[in-house]
């Protein structure tokens, strides 16, 4: 099944074929998202109105943990198969999760300043998501460190790996340490601890975040999938 | 007209909201930005490669085998 969609030509063609849907689809979601979190839902009975900057910093956090254990996968992928397809998804990613990340630590500071009456606490939480940020930078500095390609990725895919540890630390640290910021209210073993009003937005947000990331995941790809076979094709017909 | 000033006043906090929402917009502006035109060029430069190199096209590693 993997390998199916591991070719790369037949990955290009499909990619060229969703591109269309999955950018209609996230168009689409985001009208609805921003409309139920703008207009349609309540303000919170304790936060007011700064819980709109939930459904922006909820959904990009999922996203920035989500995409770094994607990176994880394909580089273990890359490491044990050494298949190119999962080196160039890595790759692609990583600026994608990076921008997440900035999102989540800058719509976080400009929620607690009202909320908690400070920009930054040097805390498990925040500090652990600030770590994922420089994470991702290095990731994409040593992919571009090198003159071989290979070896930029080879580097990038064992950091990744170390650096995945990080991941069980930020969505734990509300657990395991005693912080400012909240609990998990979403992802929890019982029912949401959240109101319909809330989590409608915050879901649809969520939905439209997810088709936004694999669309432009998608589009990097394809991108970094013709500049190889450019490469490749200047390379045979100098030879 | 009342209406429109108590939403954008977001209940006393839109020095916070509106910058919040601007930041998340802009990334994803720029990230979009950046990759679109990634794709753009990409497309060019290949376009540019297969008119060099025409009959050599399905004989590059990236097209032919299923593995």
């Amino acid at each position: 099944m993997f390998h199916r969609f591991a070719n790369p030509a037949r990955f290009s063609r499909i990619a060229a074929r969703v591109l269309p849907w999955s950018g209609a689809a996230t168009i689409a979601l985001f009208i609805i998202g921003i409309y139920y979190a703008l207009f349609a839902s309540p303000p919170d009975f304790q936060q007011g109105e700064t819980v709109r900057i939930m459904y922006v910093h909820v959904p990009s956090a999922w996203i920035s943990m989500a995409c770094y254990s994607f990176i994880a996968v394909m580089s273990a992928v890359a490491l044990i198969w050494k298949h190119p397809l999962a080196d160039i998804a890595a790759r692609s990613a990583a600026p994608l999760g990076a921008g997440f990340t900035l999102i989540v630590l800058i719509t976080g500071s400009l929620w607690g300043k009202p909320t908690w009456g400070t920009w930054w606490v040097w805390d498990a939480r925040l500090t652990s998501v600030l770590v994922l940020f420089f994470l991702y930078l290095g990731h994409i500095a040593l992919t571009n460190a090198f003159d071989n390609p290979q070896r930029g990725a080879r580097a990038a895919a064992v950091l990744a790996l170390v650096g995945f540890v990080n991941i069980p630390i930020i969505k734990f640290s509300v657990d395991w340490w005693n912080t400012l910021h909240q609990p998990a209210s979403v992802t929890r073993l019982d029912a949401p601890a959240i109101d319909p009003a809330i989590l409608t937005p915050l879901l649809l947000m969520a939905l439209a975040f997810t088709f936004y990331f694999v669309t432009m995941l998608l589009v990097r790809m394809r991108a970094d999938l013709n500049a190889m076979r450019a490469r490749a094709l200047r390379l045979s017909a100098a030879e | 007209m009342e209406d429109i000033t108590k939403f954008l006043d977001m209940g006393g906090h839109a020095a916070f909201v509106w910058p919040a929402l601007g930041v998340a917009a802009l990334v994803v502006a720029v990230m979009t930005v950046t990759s679109l035109r990634a794709l753009r060029a990409s497309k060019i430069a290949l376009g540019a490669a297969e008119a060099q190199a025409p009959q050599r096209r399905l004989r590059t590693g990236l097209t032919g085998t299923d593995s």
